[in-house]
């Protein structure tokens, strides 16, 4: 088997007497969808927090391309890449869209600091921008104000971002969120080929993007994993069905 | 070229045109005025940089204006004495050298800046603008009980400092060293605006956890532009008093820091002549409306409560239209 990208182990944290992660076990490997899903206030966002270096875990390691990046800042773990996309777009709205994609060009070229000439000249930060919103469908959009793209081409462009930072993993926080069925597939169509450029870890509401796309599924509740394994022997999990799908029929 | 182009232009155009007419005509107090909104826009495109490109509030940007004022006036007051700056191991003796004196206000605001940025950026929002005033009052206070040069009642320079090649005490040639040091700034500011380290900091601005995300350190990005933005109004600060040749205590007071925050609001925030447009109405109206009554500035506070409400671009914004996204 081959080495995981990303390695979770042990990770555990809580909040007074809650705990929202409960020695969490979850691996990423080279090109698999893997994805996270759970009842609301199963800790899914907290675990993302984490693996990203928002929230710091009180026990458990992360390991990213076999480094220990538990300690490691946000940004450190971006630059080693991880590539992080919002549950509520986190765009810079009146910038344009390919401002937006150039900002994570930068991020990927880890020299953002000449105060002089325009980054509009500097011609290989142009070409990984466009090159991403090519990708997801923006590149005619490229010159519009972020504000004035509808709801789901914004989740596109939050995509497009995290394409640019040519990552080793992506980590996918509900890229589904609010997108109508004719949206929900694009993006499912989007990220199926995703997989093949880094492996996604994908927290998703959407029942029928996950068992689409996933290669495994990861079953969150209470903070724990309470099962884990390919997407028909979860539709079989009989825990699974009580504590969650069966709310759903 | 944009409607904010012409809006550009007709400011440069009438900031050429109106003091030399001045000096032609023989009105030396109008160019006079015209100096001190061009210093008073100098100021303000400092703290346009921190405010309309990082977003930070700053209500402490008296202090670099102080700093700077300072730096000519005890450089210039030693110098005028014949006594030495400092006389131990070496000697340092003051100036009256413009490039010098401009120099080491810089230095010593970029140093300031450097200073109240890093502890000051812990916080945001109120708490920021919070620790910005509370500098700006200690520095206020501390010049106020500085015998040594003045106290309350200041410095006063006997001579304008000079410049190598120019006679400063002509007022157009002081004019025109003023409106050259402006449009360097301006220039300073459309460069970084448009820069790879402007794109991270509009970002940052606007959605600091997406930068964190994609590997970039926002945090340090403000804090160097903060150092910039307070090196130019430092630098604003020693022309102010090389103009008035005086210099005293009122120049770190948190009316200035407000009213260098007037000027952006009133032209602009994030527009590139926003600060120059509102230094310009704002002693346009100190000077007309001032003649009128004591009480004018109830007029300047309707005006700003008018632009806050209705023309968040302020007057550029209001004659210009929406900002267009740097393309």
């Amino acid at each position: 088997m081959t080495e995981p990208v990303l390695d979770i182990s042990g990770l555990t944290k809580s909040f007074g007497a809650l705990v929202v992660s409960d020695s969490i076990d979850l691996s990423l490997r080279p090109g698999e969808i893997h994805a996270v899903i759970g009842p609301n206030g199963a800790g899914k966002t907290t675990l993302i927090a984490q693996i990203c270096g928002a929230l710091a875990p009180d026990a458990g390691t992360i390991r990213l391309r076999g480094q220990d990046v538990t300690a490691l800042p946000t940004r450190a773990r971006a630059r080693l890449g991880l590539a992080r996309t919002f549950q509520i777009s986190a765009l810079a709205m009146e910038d344009t869209v390919l401002q937006n994609a150039l900002l994570g060009a930068l991020g990927a070229t880890g020299n953002p600091w000449r105060l002089f000439r325009p980054v509009l000249s500097d011609r290989d930060l142009r070409q990984t921008a466009e090159a991403a919103l090519d990708r997801v469908g923006l590149l005619e959009k490229a010159a519009m104000r972020t504000a004035d793209l509808s709801h789901g081409e914004r989740r596109q462009l939050e995509v497009a971002v995290a394409l640019t930072l040519r990552p080793a993993a992506f980590v996918m926080d509900e890229p589904m969120a609010g997108l109508g069925a004719e949206g929900g597939q694009k993006m499912t169509a989007l990220l199926d080929t995703l997989r093949h450029e880094a492996p996604i870890l994908l927290v998703e509401h959407d029942m029928d993007a996950v068992f689409a796309l996933a290669d495994r599924i990861s079953v969150l509740v209470y903070g724990k994993i309470i099962a884990s394994g390919p997407p028909d022997a979860i539709r079989a999990d009989a825990a699974v069905r009580e504590a969650y799908l069966g709310d759903e029929g | 070229m944009s409607r904010e182009g012409y809006v550009n232009a007709a400011l440069v155009a009438a900031l050429i045109g109106v003091p030399l007419w001045a000096h032609l005509a023989g009105e030396p107090f109008t160019i006079t005025l015209a100096t001190r909104a061009v210093i008073f826009a100098l100021a303000a495109v400092g703290l346009n940089l921190a405010l309309g490109l990082g977003g930070m509030v700053s209500f402490g940007h008296a202090v670099f204006f102080g700093l700077g004022g300072y730096a000519m006036g005890i450089l210039a007051h030693h110098a005028q004495n014949f006594l030495p700056l400092y006389d131990g191991l070496f000697l340092i003796e003051g100036t009256k050298s413009m490039p010098v004196i401009w120099l080491v206000a810089i230095t010593v605001s970029a140093l300031a800046a450097l200073l109240i940025g890093l502890l000051s950026l812990r916080t945001s929002g109120v708490y920021f603008i919070m620790i910005t005033l509370a500098f700006g009052q200690m520095f206020y206070y501390f010049t106020i009980s500085w015998s040594a040069y003045g106290g309350e009642d200041g410095l006063s320079i006997w001579v304008r400092n000079g410049f190598p090649g120019l006679n400063t005490l002509d007022p157009i040639q002081f004019y025109a060293l003023c409106f050259t040091l402006l449009c360097a700034a301006l220039w300073l500011t459309h460069r970084i605006a448009r820069s790879p380290f402007g794109l991270m900091l509009n970002a940052t601005r606007q959605v600091p956890h997406r930068v964190e995300t994609v590997g970039l350190d926002g945090q340090r990005a403000k804090l160097v532009v903060f150092v910039i933005s307070g090196a130019i109004t430092g630098l604003a600060g020693a022309l102010f008093a090389d103009l008035n040749r005086f210099v005293s205590p009122t120049m770190f007071s948190w009316h200035m820091s407000g009213e260098i925050m007037i000027f952006v609001i009133l032209g602009g925030v994030a527009r590139l002549f926003g600060p120059v447009a509102g230094a310009v109405l704002f002693v346009a109206m100190e000077h007309v409306l001032g003649d009128l009554s004591d009480y004018w500035h109830i007029y300047l506070g309707a005006l700003l409560l008018g632009i806050v409400l209705f023309a968040r671009g302020g007057v550029v914004g209001l004659l210009a239209g929406r900002a267009k996204s740097h393309d």
